[in-house]
Parts: C-alpha cells; sequence; structure tokens
C-alpha cells in the first residue's frame, strides 16, 4: 500500500515546494551555518550516539565531511535522528539538507521519490551467521536448516527465494524484534541467524559468547547503502557525491588526515587537484578549492572512517570485503578528479 | 460444719494467661490465614513454590549476578563457559546523564538541574494539604515555573547577546522529555477536559456540537497515528522551509488527545451528580460559573479522582510512543543506547528495560499512592 500511496504524498509535497522554490539547499545551509543531516535512531558502526552522546558512525562521518566542504568545519552539523518510515518525507519536506541513514539505493525510491542517491558509502548484503561446532562452512550446505529471522521484511523474502532456488528444504522461526530473533538464535531455537551482514556483526556481540558463531561468506541479496539528497538541485546533489568521492580518492591516493598537510606538497599531480593545489576544481561545485583538504582533515578518508567505526579494530570486527578499494578487490571505484 | 468459715477469696486478679500460641503472633495468624484447612496448606506451599521460583532468579539476576562497574562490554561479558552474567549496571551507570538529560550539553546541564529543583520545590508543598499559602504556591508553580523553565530549557538570546545558549529541543531526550510531555500534558489537559465536558453538557447547540465533535475526534484516532500525522503529514502542507518544533507538534497532540480523555472521566463525574444540586446552586441564585465552581464541580471532581489519575498514568506510560516519531523519552533513550557497540552484550537489553521499569513504576505507583491518600482525604460520606 505505502509503495502507491507514498509517491503520490510525495507528489503532492513537491507541487507545494515548487511554489515555495526560494534559494538553493547551498545557500540555505551556509545561511544557517550548519547542514543537517538524517540518520538513524541507531545502527551500531554507522550512525549511533555514544555514551556521551556524540554521534558516530560511518553515516555520521560522511555527514561531517559535507560539513567539512562546505564550512571547513567538520563539526558544523546538527543530526536528525529518523524512523525507516519518516525518513524520506524529512528530506523531501526540507527538514533536513542529506540522508545518511543506512538506505538502501533501489530503482523505486531513486525514480519515485523525488530523491537523488549521491553514490555508494557501504555495500551490504543479506548473509548468514551459524554456530562454528556445526561445522557448515558454505550457505550450500545448509539443507533442512532452521532459519532465524524478523516477521515481514525483505529479509525473509530473500530467504524463500534462496532456499527454494537452491532446492534445499528449510524452516523459518520469525520473531518481530532483532532482540528476540538474537535471543531465539542465542537459545538454540534455530541453526541460522540471517539479516543484512553488517547487522549480523552488530548483533553478534548480543550473543553470550560470540566467538563460538561465524558469518558464511554467501550474501545472497544486494543493498547498496548510500546518501540521499532531494532531487532538483544538482548543486547540492554534486557536493554530496565528490565528498564521498574524495573521501575513496583519498584512501587511494593514500591521503590521510594525518599526513594531508604534508601531502599537499606532495609532486603527484592527483593528489594536487584532489588537495586544491591544482586546477579549481572547488569552485566548480560552488565551494572553495580545499574543500576536499577541509574533508579530508576533518573526517579522515574513507578507509579510516570504516577502521573508526566498523573495521577489525572495533567490536564490531567487519572486514573490509567488498568494501575494500577497487584496487584492493573490492567494489569501491571513485571517478578521478580532474 | 467446721469448716464453714474457710473461704477461699481471691485478694489479686488470676494471672493473665498469654493467648494459645496457636492463635496468636506470627504462627497464630499463618494457622489462621495459610494453613487452616488441608486445601489451603496445598495452595500455600504451591503459591511459595512459584513465589520463589519467580523471585530468585530475579534477585539473582537483579543483584548477586550483577556487575556493578566496568568500563566497556568486556567487563559484563559472561565468564567463559558459565552461560549469561547478571545484569549490567555499569552499563546504565556509564550512561546514566544521557537517560536523565537526553544529549543536552553537558556544560548547559545545571539548566535542566535547576529545572528540576523548582519542580521538586514547588510540586510538593502543593500536594501537601497541610503547608500554607495555597494561592500562590499554584500561581507559582502553574504561571511562573512554566515560564522560566521554558527558557532555562530552551534558552535566551537577544539577537547577538546570548544570556543563556539555546539548546534546541532535538538534543533534549531521556527523562527529561517524559516529565516535560507528562506534566504539560497532565496540567493543560484537566481544565480543558473540564471545560469539554461542560461544553458537552450545555444546552447551548453550537458548543455542544463543538465539543462533541472534537472529543470524539481524538478519541477515535490512536495516539499514535496523531503523532505520525504531526510529524510526517504536517510537514507536507507546510511551505517548504517552514517547519516547527517537533516537540511542540507532540505536546500538542498529546495535550488534545488526554483532553479528550479527561473530559469523558470528568462528564462521568457530572452525570453522578443529583439534580437536586443544581436546582439547589440555581434556587440560591448562583450563577452558572458559581454554581459550577462552588457547587457541582467539587462533588464531581471528588469522585472521580480515580479515573482522573488512571488518565495521567496512562498518559505518562503513552509518552513512551513519540519515539517512532524520532524523540528519544527515556524508553527511546535506553533503547538508541542499545546501538552503542561498546556496551552490547547478552544481558544489555535486559538491564536497560529493567532500569525503565524500575524508572515508571516510581512515578505510576508515586501518582497511585498520591491518589489513594487524596481520596481518604476528601471522603465526606462516600466511603464504604
Amino acid at each position: 500500500m505505502s509503495n502507491k500511496i507514498l509517491p503520490l504524498v510525495l507528489g503532492t509535497a513537491m507541487g507545494v515546494a515548487a511554489s515555495a522554490a526560494n534559494a538553493t539547499t547551498l545557500e540555505d545551509v551556509k545561511a544557517k551555518g550548519f547542514v543537517q543531516c538524517g540518520v538513524s535512531q541507531g545502527l551500531p558502526g554507522f550512525s549511533n550516539p555514544d555514551a556521551q552522546g556524540n554521534w558516530t558512525g560511518l553515516d555520521v562521518d560522511l555527514c561531517r565531511g559535507v560539513a567539512a566542504a562546505v564550512f571547513g568545519d567538520a563539526s558544523a552539523v546538527k543530526f536528525t535522528p529518523l524512523s525507516a518510515k519518516e525518513r524520506f518525507t524529512a528530506l523531501q519536506s526540507g527538514e533536513i539538507d542529506i540522508l545518511s541513514r543506512n538506505t538502501t539505493w533501489t530503482m523505486s525510491r531513486d525514480t519515485q521519490l523525488g530523491l537523488n542517491f549521491a553514490g555508494v558509502n557501504y555495500y551490504d548484503g543479506q548473509g548468514f551467521m551459524v554456530r562454528k561446532d556445526l561445522g557448515v562452512t558454505s550457505a550450500l550446505e545448509m539443507s533442512g536448516a532452521s532459519v532465524c529471522t524478523n516477521t515481514g521484511t525483505t529479509t525473509e523474502l530473500n530467504v524463500a527465494d534462496y532456499f527454494r532456488a537452491n532446492n534445499m528444504p528449510y524452516e523459518i522461526v520469525a520473531f518481530e524484534k532483532a532482540d528476540e530473533v538474537v535471543a531465539a538464535y542465542d537459545a538454540g531455537r534455530c541453526d541460522v541467524y540471517t539479516t543484512d551482514a553488517s547487522g549480523l556483526y552488530a548483533q553478534r556481540l548480543k550473543l553470550t559468547n560470540p566467538a563460538d558463531h561465524m558469518v558464511l561468506p554467501e550474501i545472497i541479496s544486494k543493498e547498496p547503502l548510500g546518501p540521499v539528497v532531494r532531487q532538483g538541485d544538482d548543486e547540492w546533489f554534486n557536493i554530496a557525491k565528490w565528498t564521498l568521492n574524495a573521501m575513496i580518492n583519498a584512501e587511494e591516493m593514500g591521503v590521510t588526515s594525518a599526513n594531508v598537510d604534508d601531502m599537499k606538497g606532495s609532486d603527484n599531480p592527483s593528489i594536487k587537484r584532489l588537495l586544491g593545489v591544482e586546477g579549481a576544481f572547488g569552485e566548480a561545485i560552488g565551494l572553495g578549492n580545499d574543500w576536499a583538504y577541509n574533508v579530508i582533515k576533518g573526517v579522515g578518508n574513507y578507509g579510516e572512517s570504516f577502521d573508526a567505526n566498523v573495521g577489525p579494530d572495533t567490536p564490531l570486527g567487519i572486514a573490509r570485503g567488498v568494501n575494500a578499494l577497487w584496487s584492493n578487490g573490492g567494489f569501491l571505484y571513485a571517478p578521478p578528479v580532474r | 460444719m467446721a469448716n464453714a468459715d474457710i473461704f477461699q477469696i481471691r485478694t489479686e486478679e488470676a494471672p493473665k494467661l498469654a493467648a494459645p500460641i496457636s492463635t496468636s503472633g506470627v504462627i497464630g495468624w499463618m494457622r489462621q490465614n495459610l494453613f487452616s484447612s488441608i486445601g489451603n496448606t496445598v495452595l500455600t506451599v504451591i503459591g511459595i513454590l512459584i513465589a520463589y521460583s519467580l523471585i530468585m532468579p530475579f534477585i539473582q539476576f537483579a543483584i548477586i549476578d550483577a556487575v556493578w562497574t566496568g568500563d566497556d562490554r568486556t567487563a559484563c561479558l559472561a565468564v567463559e563457559g558459565a552461560g549469561h552474567a547478571g545484569a549490567c549496571w555499569a552499563y546504565v551507570i556509564d550512561y546514566l546523564p544521557q537517560f536523565i538529560y537526553g544529549r543536552y550539553p553537558t556544560e548547559e546541564i545545571y539548566r535542566v538541574n535547576i529545572v528540576y529543583a523548582l519542580f521538586v520545590l514547588l510540586l510538593v508543598p502543593l500536594l501537601m494539604p497541610s503547608a500554607p499559602y495555597k494561592g500562590i504556591n499554584a500561581l507559582l508553580f502553574l504561571v511562573v515555573f512554566p515560564i522560566i523553565s521554558y527558557f532555562l530549557l530552551t534558552g535566551l538570546e537577544f539577537g547577538d547577546t546570548v544570556v543563556l545558549p539555546i539548546v534546541e529541543t532535538a538534543r533534549w531526550g531521556g527523562l527529561l522529555v517524559t516529565l516535560v510531555i507528562a506534566v504539560t500534558g497532565i496540567v493543560a489537559s484537566l481544565p480543558l477536559g473540564i471545560a469539554l465536558a461542560l461544553g458537552r453538557r450545555s444546552n447551548m447547540p453550537i458548543i455542544k456540537m463543538v465539543s462533541v465533535i472534537f472529543i470524539e475526534f481524538w478519541r477515535g484516532v490512536p495516539l499514535i497515528t496523531v503523532l505520525f500525522m504531526s510529524s510526517v503529514m504536517l510537514p507536507l502542507f507546510l511551505p517548504e522551509g517552514v517547519t516547527f518544533d517537533k516537540l511542540l507538534r507532540v505536546l500538542i497532540g498529546v495535550t488534545l488527545f488526554s483532553a479528550a480523555y479527561m473530559a469523558e472521566v470528568v462528564r462521568g463525574g457530572l452525570q453522578a451528580i443529583p439534580k437536586g444540586q443544581y436546582e439547589g446552586a440555581m434556587a440560591l441564585g448562583l450563577r452558572f460559573w458559581q454554581m459550577m465552581g462552588l457547587i457541582i464541580l467539587p462533588q464531581a471532581l471528588k469522585l472521580v479522582i480515580p479515573g482522573i489519575v488512571n488518565t495521567f498514568i496512562g498518559l505518562f506510560k503513552d509518552t513512551t510512543l513519540v519515539l517512532i516519531v524520532g524523540m528519544f523519552d527515556l524508553l527511546g533513550q535506553i533503547q538508541s543506547s542499545f546501538s552503542d557497540p561498546n556496551w552490547s552484550t547478552p544481558t544489555q537489553g535486559h538491564t536497560g528495560y529493567l532500569f525503565a521499569a524500575i524508572v515508571f513504576f516510581i512515578f505510576c505507583f508515586g501518582m497511585s499512592r498520591y491518589s489513594i491518600f487524596m481520596e481518604n482525604k476528601l471522603h465526606t460520606g462516600h466511603k464504604r
């Protein structure tokens, strides 16, 4: 139902918005002095408040990056926690300037809601977790398994598709809340626990003995997560898109928040262009030429952000996997700055 | 009879014997109430066993096995192979400021503390029937206190002069939001509810119709819908860029919603007042507001104290629903802390919910006891 009504509602909203068309998002943001960023109500490693109340996470860093690009100050950002249902309306109504909330890029969202996805900052996908003592090493060995999952989500449908496609009998044990699913899996009521891979790592911390469980290599769905902006404001869209690209390019070139000042003196022309020593790429997107320098100085490159929030040294312990750079066998590939 | 002159006369009272041990003291009470027959004995034993099997694991979890100190999740992890550890109070202690103040800036927290202190200082004497100066007290609590706390909590800036830095409501959270919503809802819904109840019983057709429509509309929609409409639909009808505060939207929604319920509770009290009371008041020459204020409402409201407090307690617990519009009340703040990977352990959720339950119970039980106290104080012939 929501699929039919939402575009209609948003269409109405766009009508209203168009009639009140005024300043561009960049002008608005500059006028108020901060970026209003929509985040989740708490997803470990992506956007979650810590004990001091500061927002941290991979999605949060992207917003801080945009703030750094615009103002040269990564703290010129305010966060609006949004539920899954509210997120698109909040962006559409102008309540937030950018939505960075583990949102899956799909065709219908990109085309029907009046939104633009500015890229992918995490390639997620549905995965499986099992007990190590089962001796299973591949999802294809799970014939006859009982699978714990959430009710009424695409997760459940993906499992059904996957097991049917591989001719394996299975049994679904579904619960309403993620906490119940974890508790049931921990209590041994099912053999397999399935949800998005990033979620598996987060929920594993809630198991009695996390070391006894492993995430299987198979990923059975595509969930590219990325930042979203309003359609029709290409200037702002470019800023969001190139902030992400700058973070990825910086990692590829080995520019980090620690060495960015030294790197300004680098002879490498790509680095010179990225850091604004050569060319006027910042002006082209309505910012200062040191925009990318500010992003890297403020939040670091993509790899730094990944390692600090979800990487192997954090409690989540997610390996780079497909989120490694293309040069390291992953999917991350940013167009060059030139 | 040689012995006829021998009398036995007690010169002092016979010593009083203690009541048989089987009818007095603890043992007597137990014999009478718990073990008076075979059937009762069996039920008592079963009851004790059930209570023991429920309470012991709780104490084991909440106190004996609990972890009280620690810096991160490793403190609360189970010892390898020993199963679950107990409650992780170290996590609650670490997060306590956030549970009480939300993400209010640390250097401004003293402002919230002043509001809390003023609230207690003004409310306690207001609730004690023996405390003097009720009129001034009520004026301070209902008029001066809201204005002061509004500026203390949101801040005060004239152009460039910053008296108190502005703290936008998105940073409020935890107990602060719960109390702001509950207290505003409770204080505003009672007078509104009384007005609506009188309106519904009025003979003036337009007032009556407006009241009926208002009450039936707000009673007819779930609170979740009201909150959701105010946060999702309302922004779509406003011009782009025009937003007004989310907390304000929630406050208005919650107040109107509970006013409709309050109106029906009060109307129940008004129905119970015999017609003779109205006629007597009119025969004395009292005008409408005099009749209501002096004769009818004091009796009607006294009758419906349990219903009013019931609505208050319901409202207090309903504040947890604001989570769905992205505001963090106490429960929402606790749930949001579950996403901190530095503290996630198998018992984090249980501990957090246990803490929420304890806090809510303290407030709701307090309201309930006070309502019973007031009923006993005001009873004038209706008590059974």
